[in-house]
Order: structure tokens, then sequence, then C-alpha cells
């Protein structure tokens, strides 16, 4: 094998003739990339002009001089002359809040859980799990109504628990610890009981540390999760302080004239696909486990 | 399944169990036990209070050609992004898994988009579709495409199927190719050894074992294409021209949350409730067979 591609490689371009396996894959991958690519390229772009050339249907593909006074003022003013927004950073700041906060409550819950009914025997465990299990058919928009009386009830209209807490529930986070656990040895368990460790020593000394790559690629879909979520802030927040920066996006875009601060929403989007698509990137060995390993 | 070694302790599961029993419980179950018991309610006239209306919800929506409307709608728009996206993910894995150099690098290069949220996809989407600033809007119209998916249903459904399907490619990229990887190699020299070309080794051998793989993305591809695109068609037609994207999603949002009629936004919440489940038991044989047998 490993001869044969040599050989190929160094008739220079005989082997596209001969082998159009070794290029048709290029081709096609390469294509597959500028698809991807191209959209946010042109989204840089009109981040980089102003609003007038956009609205002119003037917007060359090369960058324009207008780079820093754009995102300068989607960051600290959020407002131009035709888009009414709360300023790109706070924006950020809850979108970051409510990620961290679903990411990090999700995984805590969901462990304690698993870890119930995985390590545990007591009545109804399998009720118990079934009900957290079945919680998976039920989406926001299957119960938006009530679920939207209830918040009101609850007093949690416009605050960070309730942008949060209410999505913290895990069906597939406890599948996927318990999934885990049940692959820990039993000689871990006794071992840890015959050296006097009670459930809690248990879990925070041995459990919790082996646990720790299933926790950071957990971490990394859940964060994404978090931060893109859109029907739930949509529906809790009202208030602009309150606003994450993809429903700001929609708010800005309106009904999409072309006469409006198109360069300032270009910045958003941007500045609104910054921190999830940096985490895949760096995280990409923790993302695919996380992701071929279970959904949310 | 269960284990050998476990621990004696009477309360502390409990305890352990409670913070998500209680979030799954004021959240979760409270409100859908309220969406089914309003789906068979009716706001009385003047909506002075509520009176028992049995199924009559369900049957006047199924007599609804509006709804009937969203359900096409729906069924197109889902059809249409799951093709899209699987077939292109599919293209890309298999490509991708060619003894080619660079794997790693296009591998990167293709999957990043999946943490790109729907809302941001349409925006990006917009901003090049746009019929009088979008370069590609800007680029039909010189063409002599009358393109506007502000006023023309048939555009605007298509802008938000390539908006949703372009943000999900790399998902079903990544699932297919650690399927395609799973196949031993073995199985494909040996074909190529008997004569096999490309393309019968494809259907042959490769297509059929990454049949499981495929249902499952089936699954979650249908389930993304109902509930997740809402961002998508919020953010660039709302619903529009003349509901011609209204989707079921959508149209639970607008009857529930913008009209406010209770009885009738709940009586589709159900429905969508019974299409989920069938969903999600999909989804779930496929989690128990990667749990017990791989």
């Amino acid at each position: 094998m490993q001869a044969t591609r040599v050989k190929y490689r160094t008739e220079r371009w005989g082997w596209v003739i001969r082998r159009p396996e070794r290029w048709i894959p290029h081709l096609v991958l390469l294509a597959g990339v500028v698809l991807f690519v191209f959209p946010v390229y042109v989204a840089i772009i009109g981040s980089t002009h102003d609003a007038a050339t956009i609205a002119r249907g003037e917007m060359p593909l090369r960058p324009g001089p207008y780079l820093a006074t754009n995102y300068v003022q989607a960051w600290l003013v959020g407002k131009g002359e035709r888009v009414t927004a709360s300023p790109v950073g706070r924006m950020m700041l809850n979108s970051l809040i409510m990620a961290l906060a679903i990411a990090t409550g999700k995984i805590a819950i969901s462990i304690l859980s698993a870890y119930a009914v995985t390590f545990f025997d007591f009545p109804l465990r399998m009720v118990f799990f079934w009900l957290i299990f079945l919680t998976l058919m039920l989406p926001v928009e299957v119960r938006i109504i009530p679920t939207y009386a209830v918040m009101t009830k609850l007093g949690l209209i416009n605050t960070y628990t309730g942008l949060t807490v209410p999505l913290m529930a895990s069906a597939t986070g406890t599948l996927i610890f318990r999934q885990f656990f049940l692959t820990v040895p039993d000689e871990l368990v006794e071992a840890a009981k015959i050296d006097g460790a009670g459930p809690l020593r248990f879990f925070f000394s041995i459990l919790l540390p082996i646990s720790s790559t299933t926790i950071a690629a957990l971490f990394v879909i859940l964060f994404i999760y978090g931060w893109n979520q859109y029907l739930w802030p949509l529906l809790i927040t009202t208030t602009e302080g309150m606003q994450t920066i993809v429903i700001g996006i929609t708010k800005m875009i309106g009904t999409g004239e072309a006469q409006t601060d198109w360069n300032l929403i270009m910045a958003t989007t941007v500045l609104a696909m910054l921190p999830p698509t940096a985490i895949v990137l760096l995280a990409q060995r923790w993302f695919i486990k996380g992701l071929t390993e279970g959904e949310k | 399944m269960r284990r050998r070694a476990i621990f004696d302790n009477k309360g502390l599961p409990y305890l352990l169990l409670l913070p998500q029993l209680v979030i799954v419980g004021i959240f979760f179950y409270w409100p859908a036990v309220q969406s089914i018991s309003l789906s068979l309610l009716r706001q009385t006239a003047f909506g002075f209070g509520v009176r028992f209306a049995g199924l009559q919800n369900f049957l006047e929506l199924l007599h609804d050609p509006y709804y009937l409307f969203s359900f096409r709608t729906t069924i197109l728009f889902s059809v249409a992004v799951v093709a899209v996206a699987m077939s292109l993910g599919l293209l890309l894995a298999v490509m991708a898994d060619s003894p080619i150099r660079g794997t790693g690098v296009y591998k990167t290069l293709l999957m990043w988009p999946y943490a790109i949220a729907p809302a941001v996809a349409a925006a990006l989407w917009l901003f090049l579709f746009h019929p009088s600033i979008g370069i590609i809007g800007r680029m039909l119209n010189a063409y002599g495409i009358r393109w506007d998916y502000m006023l023309n249903g048939s555009h605007a459904l298509l802008l938000v199927i390539l908006a949703a399907a372009w943000k999900q490619v790399s998902y079903n990229f990544i699932f297919f190719l650690a399927g395609l990887q799973s196949i031993p190699k073995s199985l494909l020299e040996a074909a190529e050894v008997d004569g096999a070309g490309a393309m019968q080794r494809f259907w042959r051998i490769l297509f059929p074992l990454l049949s499981p793989t495929t249902f499952f993305l089936l699954a979650v591809n249908m389930i993304f294409a109902f509930f997740e695109t809402f961002g998508v068609i919020h953010a660039l037609t709302k619903g529009g021209p003349a509901k011609a994207t209204e989707t079921l999603v959508y149209k639970v949002y607008v009857d529930g949350v913008i009209n406010l009629d209770l009885g009738r936004s709940s009586a589709q919440s159900v429905i969508l409730l019974i299409i989920v489940g069938i969903g999600t038991m999909i989804q779930f044989r496929y989690l128990e067979r990667r749990v017990y047998y791989l």
C-alpha cells in the first residue's frame, strides 16, 4: 500500500489521471470547507464596512476600513442609527452566565442522580430513573404555556435563575454517567469499603477523579448547548439587560430591511459565534467524545 | 443491568436524586400535565373561565386548513433538511475516510459549524441571500431570477431549509465518520480483491454496515428539524410570507405566546408530544444497542 502510494506520487501528475480516487476526495472536502467558511467570511467582511455601503448593495468581497469602529460600537453601545439592542458586551456576559450555569448545573445534577441509581439499591430506583429518562420527550415546545405560567408564578421571569435552573435537568447526562459508572470495577468499590470509605468519601475521592474525562467531554457539549439556547431565553427574558446574544441578533435584524445597521449586526454575529466555535476547535478531542457518547 | 458492589444507605440516594427530581417535577411534568389538561379545555366567550371541551380542540385542529398546511410545510421542511444535511454529511465523511493525506485537518475544518446556533446560521444566510444587499441574492436578481424571500413563499422555505441544513451537516459528518472508521478495512480490501468497484464497495458494504448510525441520525435529525430550527425561522422569516414557513413548532409559539389561544396551542403541543415520543423511542433503541453490544 505504502509503496504504491509513493510510486504514484513520484510520477508527478501521472497519478492524477490514473488514480482519480486520490484527488476526488480532496476536491469534495475542499468544496465542503468552502461551503462552511464562505458565509462566515462574508459576515466578517460585512463587519468591516459601513452601513451605507452595505445598504447600497455595493459591499465588495474585500475587507473595508471600519473593523475597529464597528466592533467597538457593537461591544460598547449596541445601538446604531436604526438598530437597538443592548451592548454586545452585556449580551455576551448574559450568554456566558447562561452557558456556564447550564453546563455546570447539568453535570452536577446528573452525576449525583447517576451515582444514586447505579451505586445504591433502594425502593423505586428504576421508577426514578425512568422519570428522569422520560423528560427527553418533553422539550420546551410541548409545554410552552404552562411552563411560562409556572415561571411567572415563581417570579423567575427576567432572572438568571429562571434562565438557567429549569434547563439543568439532564436525562442524557444521567444516562452517560450511569453508563460510565457501570464500567467501574466492583473491586474498586470493595477495596474502598474495606478501607473504611463511606459513600460520600468514595464519590469525592475515587469516582469524581476517574470521571474527569467524561465530565470534560460533557462540559464542551453542554456549554455549546447552553450558549445556543433560543426559545427559552426568548420566553424568559423581556428586558434589554437580560438579553442573550443569540436573541439579540434576531432583535437587531427585525424585519430584515436593507436600510439597517448591517455592519453592527454582522459584528455581533461574528462575536456570537466566537466562544462556542473556539471551544470546539480548542477542545476537539473532548468535543468528539462528548458528542458521540450521547446527545445534549 | 446492575452493579454487584453497592452501598447500603437508606436516605442518601433520595437526597442525591432530589435536585434533579425537583427540577423535573416543577418544570417538566407539572407543565406537561397541564398542557394535556388545557388541551381538553376551552375558554368561554369573552374569556371568563373555561369549560371542558373533550377532544373538540383536536378535532377542530384536524379540520383547520392552516394547521394542515402547517403540517404539510413541516413535513416538506423536515424531509428536505434531513435529506440535505445527511447526504452531504455522508458524502464528506466517506471522502474524509479515504486513504488520503490531511484527513485530520479536514476533520477539524468540517466540524466547527456544529457550534453555530441555528439563529446565527440564519443571520449568516440572510446576509448572503438578502434580495438587495446580499451577495448571492443580488447575483440571482442580476441574472434575471426574481429572488425575494420576503415576498415569495417558496424562496422563503428554500432559504430556511438551506440555513438549517447547513448548520446540521457537520453533526452528521462527525457521526458518519466515526461509523465508517469502526468498519474493518479488511472487508473493503477483500471486496477490492474480488473486483468490486468504488460504487459497489460503498453500496454493498459500507452503506449496509452504517445502517445503525444512519437510523440514529435519522431520528436525531428529524427532532432537530422539528424543534431546534425554531431559531432559524424566527430569525429569518417569522413564519411568513403568508405562513409559508410556519412549521408546527412555530405555530405552537404563535398561537400560544402571541395569540394566547391556550386550548388550541396546548392541543398542538400534545400532538408534538406524540411525535417526539416516537422519535425518542427510536433514539433510545440505538443508545441501548450501543450500551450493550459495543
